[in-house]
């Protein structure tokens, strides 16, 4: 019996860390992520779950402490925010290549400068590159939904990588929404007991983890792990397989929303997509125009043959990015779908946008104006600016 | 919307938890104009509670078993500044994750806002706004800049100080916005946050019954 409730993502979240009950959190505060290590908390003084809590002084030292507990063999998270993962940087590439299955619960927001507490991806998409899973909710019920997700990801023995869990801050992770929970019984069994294989405190087998690698042995190490995000994609999907069949909620590396016949395609990341897909009914109810959203899911390994299949019949379509990566050209997302298309030889037009930067608001409106532009793109062929903004003030 | 056009007759006629059957007819020809989704805009300070407000109003919705939304818009944090908080509430799950600009309704918990902050900025017309203050309605109305939608007045502070013995604008501001939006029955609203202060507040039973009280007499005050 699913239990229904509403929560904010943040509540969510930690609720699932609650029903799973890991070994080690180590954490250190930061906005809008710190409710998550605060509620995990108070479970703990509660006697709800036994969960060693470490009180770290900086994230540098959260993301060391989890390393340390993982390769110990424990089942350890943590979670943080913008320049908190900018400060665990250096320890989210170890913790790949080390290969440890840690949880990391991400709660969106902008990097600073100037100092901006809202929600965009920049955090997440600067350690795009680092070796991590990276999964994206678009609602409260996608955060849990994830996190139960994330360790039979990440301990499974042809992955055995780090997860990164995100959600939107604030929008998610402070709003309340309906959500629906899965009894503890069932998160149990779905997510399994941890049986490392190998692990610092086994004395039958001493090892050395993280030593130094010559030239002789490091692209080596660099193959395996883009061999365990390979993996990681049929793994991802027999997860969600194995979810569907506990919930009926079924997940992929991307959600496809009416676009069995769509001849314009939205595609992005996040929160934002429930409020595309409100702009996507009125958009059909009113003028009948074929319009549709592939809202990414997993981001990293990325899905790139699946997505181009998704796309390639399209007339035109607008890639939506929450963050910047200055290339002076096109965002993260814009760059890997355009390669995804180009790879697939589609002959859709594509433009890219940025929208969201440090929280800024987007509407219904602002996607009805972004499907009326794809129409015109693929009327006229003529792109104008391949790289627009959506809600920027002109001064 | 159903239940909202129905409380919204009992409070200009009748007395406010006689909801009954007499509206049946009137309820068919208000489907017409039936919306999916309420959507509230809440106007506050920091620390004044607009946001526990919308989370409350979020929570009671729920148990109602509605389709709620509740989330705060942050500026800078600090006491004192002005903050933004929402409801969507509605009976099908409600995707839209933007702040609102045209609300139904409008919740004003603190009235100095009304010299720095356009509260009826696209306010429905067919709406209305709930302002907690110690002026006159006539003054309310004349900083409201001619909105015509519905305009209710509460001094959530004579009410909270006689029920509570304490400021906290919070029980007041949450009746009212019922009594003005609709989304909950009454009666409804009553027994559900009556079993919400008796969980929350076991242990100090007084104040379950001045919180009661005090969202008895905010209906009181608003059906005259």
């Amino acid at each position: 019996m699913a239990i229904r409730e509403r929560l904010s993502g943040n509540e969510a979240v930690a609720y699932a860390i609650k029903q799973i009950n890991p070994d080690v959190m180590p954490a250190f505060p930061i906005t809008p992520s710190t409710e998550i290590p605060q509620y995990v908390a108070n479970y703990i003084a509660n006697g709800e779950i036994d969960t060693e809590f470490i009180h770290v002084e900086s994230e540098h030292s959260s993301m060391s402490a989890t390393m340390g507990a993982s390769a110990a063999g424990a089942r350890a998270l943590t979670a943080t925010s913008s320049c908190g993962l900018a400060l665990m940087w250096e320890v989210l590439y170890v913790a790949a290549s080390d290969r440890l299955p840690i949880v990391l619960a991400l709660v969106n927001r902008a990097l600073t400068g100037p100092i901006n507490i809202n929600a965009d991806h920049s955090d997440s998409m600067g350690a795009r590159d680092s070796g991590w899973i990276q999964i994206y909710a678009e609602s409260n019920q996608e955060a849990y939904d994830n996190f139960l997700q994330a360790y039979p990801i990440a301990e499974h023995k042809d992955v055995r990588l780090p997860v990164m869990i995100c959600q939107d801050g604030f929008i998610t992770s402070h709003g309340v929404e309906n959500i629906e929970l899965v009894e503890d019984g069932p998160v149990k069994e779905f997510v399994g007991e941890y049986h490392p294989e190998h692990y610092l405190l086994n004395s039958k087998e001493p090892m050395a983890l993280g030593p130094y690698a010559v030239s002789n042995y490091y692209m080596e190490t660099k193959r395996a792990q883009r061999q365990a995000m390979l993996n990681a994609k049929q793994v991802i999907l027999e997860v969600a397989a194995r979810f569907e069949q506990m919930t009926g909620r079924k997940y992929g590396f991307f959600e496809e929303y009416r676009m069995e016949d769509a001849e314009y395609a939205i595609v992005l990341i996040g929160s934002a997509a429930g409020t595309c897909k409100a702009a996507i009914d009125q958009i059909r109810e009113t003028t009948g125009k074929k319009v549709g959203l592939l809202k990414i899911r997993v981001f990293r390994p990325f899905p790139e043959e699946e997505l181009a299949e998704a796309l390639k019949d399209m007339k035109a379509i607008a890639v939506l990015d929450r963050s910047e990566m200055f290339a002076a050209t096109s965002g993260p997302l814009g760059a890997e779908v355009r390669a995804a298309l180009y790879q697939a030889k589609a002959q859709a037009e594509v433009v890219n946008y940025f929208y969201g930067l440090g929280g800024r608001d987007i509407t219904v409106d602002d996607f009805i104006e972004v499907y009326d532009r794809l129409e015109e793109i693929a009327r006229t062929h003529e792109i104008k600016d391949m790289y627009e903004y959506i809600g920027l003030r002109s001064r | 919307m159903l239940v909202c056009r129905k409380w919204k007759l009992s409070v200009h006629g009748l007395l406010p938890f006689t909801v009954g059957a007499c509206f049946d007819a009137i309820i068919i020809l208000e489907e017409s104009d039936m919306k999916d989704t309420v959507e509230i805009r809440w106007h506050g300070r920091g620390g004044q509670g607009a946001k526990t407000a919308a989370l409350l109003l979020a929570d009671v919705a729920f148990k109602t078993g509605k389709y709620v939304q509740g989330f705060p818009e942050y500026g800078p944090e600090r006491m004192g500044a002005p903050i933004t908080a929402y409801n969507r509430i509605g009976d099908k799950r409600i995707t839209v994750h933007s702040n609102i600009y045209e609300p139904d309704f409008v919740a004003v918990v603190d009235d100095t806002l009304l010299e720095s902050i356009d509260v009826t900025h696209g306010l429905k017309a067919d709406g209305g706004i709930v302002v907690n203050t110690q002026k006159s309605r006539q003054e309310i109305l004349d900083r409201l800049q001619g909105y015509t939608g519905k305009v209710y007045t509460i001094d959530a502070r004579e009410i909270s100080e006689k029920a509570l013995g304490k400021y906290f604008p919070n029980s007041p501001m949450l009746a009212a916005v019922v009594a003005l939006s609709g989304v909950i029955e009454p009666e409804i609203f009553l027994n559900e946050m009556r079993a919400s202060f008796e969980h929350k507040f076991a242990k100090k039973p007084e104040v379950i019954e001045g919180n009661m009280a005090a969202l008895e007499m905010t209906f009181a005050a608003l059906a005259v």
